[in-house]
């Protein structure tokens, strides 16, 4: 009672709650009031300067082409689908991007804590020199060394049946399309589902009798036999998609161009760099103690390192390889100064023939914006997944 | 940084034009500032490229001389500003140059929606092929198949398109920002064609490791009309810009050049008299200086002169008038009369 008494006899300026809702308000209010002139003026001088508006411009006639497209693309389509196309391309480089640098930036933080005088320093060196190097360079240092080094299609190195390596990258041999490849797709993802189960029955089995069961094996070769059952079914059907020298290039088979190369290992290498460090500091974070109590109950290094060290590394790990995830994602921007068409450089052309540059930022800053939110998203899903269990 | 870099521009192009919209006429403004800022290519050899000694020469360049001429009196007051083929509208819109001459063509889309006004044409142009001599190509209609090396958001993109479609072949797009990074990737083989307006091609070739080597085909397939720009909102600012460009072709025509310009001012004819503000009249119509054509022609030169020490036969792109010589000697350099 005395207390709301006291309360009510301070003047709101000297509350520190109503003092901070008002500070807030002021705030929100700013910000949209800039927000607000921000909208205001652009809209007035653009239609100052008779600059049009609007996204219209998505529904017409694109009338360039895109060299790669992952989905069927041409010149005739509209600017809409060539900026789907885009970002189609962009999601490739990164998600390739983002899983090889994973694979290889834990490889190296770990070889660089190798007792191995040899590997460890290697790994320095890898990771010195890759971080201090800008990507851009690195990524020109690339595409000059395919389009410097390579011969010209019709020279083209062949050192593999059905396998070319030229200046306009590597083209090789795949199966020609065939209905019994549905078949062994759904096959393979069936033996993936029950390499899930062997792995859990596994688990019930070792904590019921404590034997470990070679699940890992077992369920590899579930995936690798069913497909491979499947194809014996079908007939085995070997006909190729082999690559031809026909007037200026290859035509059949797939090809991998020197932009996607250089732009991905550009970005794998970088990045890779920094994840080694992240993952060299999430393992030194694991107190000495818990590695020498491993030891001490007779797990093996391996097992030392995948049982007791990596899961409590991971907690450190997460959330910084998330943001290097975003970094590749965003670096993959850089595609346009060596000719990859991700989606950066087509609405930079989009909005160069259609000189709607504010939508098209504002489109660029929605793609990045929806790859951002969806990796943090599921990385926070997996941080949390992660966490700690205090039983 | 691309990313960052589009976005610091969107948010400055709001920021910058509400301070033109203050600032009031262009023209004002670029006198208050004494200079003119002028978008330019940057590394084409003949139309705005910068010499050993960092001095900007070209085609381009000059024009953009003649109407600091113009404004000023004087042909230096002019700072170049580099841009690539990406940038160069979205830095007019937003103001950060006055002018923009950077071999752009005049289109009706570029006209009507990009809120810009090309002005006189400084060279007519059309878009060709060029292909390593040992490909042993002799037409354009034989490229079926090719990957082809092209500029990203220029016209020549979609021509390119239009006639590989028109003519059902099929092409593979190289597609690099910089002029000079793409030329190299050509010259190392990894497109078998660059395609590009004819004078860019010689401007390329010009400083290609072993020009010999590389032909341009002889099908020319589009229309370019290669014109300076400016903003909409200053029609007096455009009017100089145009006139500019004109008084050069008109001194050319009255067979005025830097050397003679002086004689010339004692000519008995009317029209040159008028033209070179011995009879007041034009100069006061524009708001400049009575002497404005007098200016260009004694500092920059006439048309002949500015296209025969940028990119004529002499120069390492050896380029013939063709279209670009005079109406009176069949070419399309026509003026309206200076009076």
């Amino acid at each position: 009672m005395a207390t709301t008494e006291y309360r009510s006899k301070v003047p709101f300026w000297r509350d520190p709650v109503k003092r901070g809702h008002l500070f807030q308000a002021a705030v929100l209010l700013t910000a949209l009031a800039i927000g607000y002139t921000l909208f205001v003026n652009t809209q007035a001088n653009l239609q100052r300067q008779s600059i049009a508006t609007g996204f219209g411009f998505l529904e017409r006639e694109a009338g360039f082409e895109i060299a790669e497209p992952p989905i069927p693309y041409s010149a005739a389509d509209t600017y809409g689908r060539a900026l789907l196309v885009g970002a189609l391309n962009t999601l490739k480089v990164s998600s390739v991007g983002i899983f090889f640098s994973l694979i290889l930036g834990t490889i190296i933080g770990i070889s660089r804590l190798s007792h191995n005088w040899l590997v460890s320093r290697l790994s320095v060196a890898f990771i010195e020199v890759m971080q201090n190097i800008p990507v851009l360079l690195q990524l020109f240092f690339w595409y000059a060394i395919f389009y410097e080094a390579f011969p010209s299609p019709r020279q083209a190195l062949n050192p593999l049946p059905g396998l070319f390596l030229c200046n306009r990258g590597l083209i090789f041999a795949v199966p020609a399309a065939h209905p019994s490849h549905v078949w062994m797709l759904a096959a393979a993802g069936v033996g993936i589902v029950g390499w899930f189960l062997l792995v859990r029955w596994g688990h019930r089995v070792q904590d019921r009798t404590g034997r470990l069961l070679p699940v890992h094996r077992m369920g590899m070769a579930l995936t690798v036999l069913l497909p491979l059952a499947v194809w014996l079914l079908a007939g085995a059907p070997t006909a190729m998609d082999v690559p031809v020298l026909r007037g200026f290039n290859f035509r059949g088979g797939l090809t991998v161009s020197p932009e996607f190369s250089a732009l991905l290992i550009g970005l794998i290498l970088y990045t890779s760099a920094f994840v080694a460090e992240i993952v060299r500091a999430g393992i030194q974070a694991v107190s000495k103690g818990q590695i020498e109590a491993a030891m001490s109950i007779g797990l093996k290094p391996g097992q030392v390192l995948r049982l007791v060290v990596l899961p409590q590394a991971l907690r450190v790990i997460i959330p910084p390889v998330t943001s290097q995830m975003l970094n590749l994602t965003k670096n993959s921007s850089l595609a346009i100064a060596i000719g990859y068409a991700d989606f950066v450089s087509v609405a930079n052309t989009t909005i160069n023939q259609t000189g709607q540059a504010i939508e098209g930022v504002a489109l660029i800053m929605l793609v990045y914006l929806f790859f951002s939110l969806s990796t943090s998203l599921f990385m926070n899903w997996y941080n949390k997944k992660m966490a700690l269990v205090e039983r | 940084m691309k990313l960052t870099r589009l976005i610091a521009l969107v948010v400055g192009m709001s920021l910058l034009m509400a301070g033109v919209a203050f600032a009031g006429k262009d023209l004002d403004a670029v006198r208050k500032k004494g200079f003119i800022q002028v978008g330019v290519n940057g590394d084409l050899f003949g139309f705005g490229m910068p010499d050993e000694k960092g001095v900007w020469r070209g085609l381009d360049v000059d024009t953009a001389r003649a109407v600091a001429a113009a404004i000023f009196g004087d042909a230096s007051k002019v700072k170049f500003t580099p841009l690539t083929a990406q940038q160069r509208f979205t830095a007019l819109q937003s103001g950060e140059i006055d002018i923009l001459t950077r071999n752009a063509t005049r289109t009706l889309s570029r006209e009507t929606q990009l809120g810009l006004n090309f002005v006189h044409v400084n060279y007519y142009d059309g878009q060709g092929f060029m292909v390593p001599k040992k490909l042993g190509v002799k037409s354009a209609k034989e490229l079926d198949g090719a990957t082809i090396c092209v500029l990203p958001g220029t016209t020549t993109e979609q021509n390119v398109a239009d006639y590989f479609r028109s003519n059902g072949m099929s092409w593979k797009p190289v597609v690099i920002e910089s002029t000079a990074e793409l030329s190299k990737t050509f010259f190392a083989g990894r497109c078998d064609v660059m395609t590009s307006d004819a004078s860019q091609l010689a401007g390329i070739r010009a400083v290609a490791p072993n020009p010999k080597d590389y032909v341009i085909l002889p099908e020319i397939i589009s229309k370019e009309p290669l014109a300076p720009a400016v903003r909409h909102g200053d029609d007096q600012f455009r009017d100089i810009v145009d006139f500019a460009v004109m008084a050069m072709i008109q001194a050319e025509e009255f067979g005025i050049t830097s050397k003679n310009v002086d004689q010339m001012l004692k000519s008995k004819d009317p029209a040159i008299q008028r033209f070179l503000g011995v009879t007041p009249g034009n100069g006061k119509a524009l708001g400049l200086d009575e002497k404005w054509a007098y200016n260009i022609i004694k500092q920059v030169g006439n048309y002949g002169e500015v296209f025969e020490r940028n990119v004529g036969v002499n120069t390492k792109l050896g380029l013939e008038r063709g279209l670009n010589a005079l109406w009176t000697k069949g070419g399309l350099m026509y003026t309206p009369p200076f009076k």
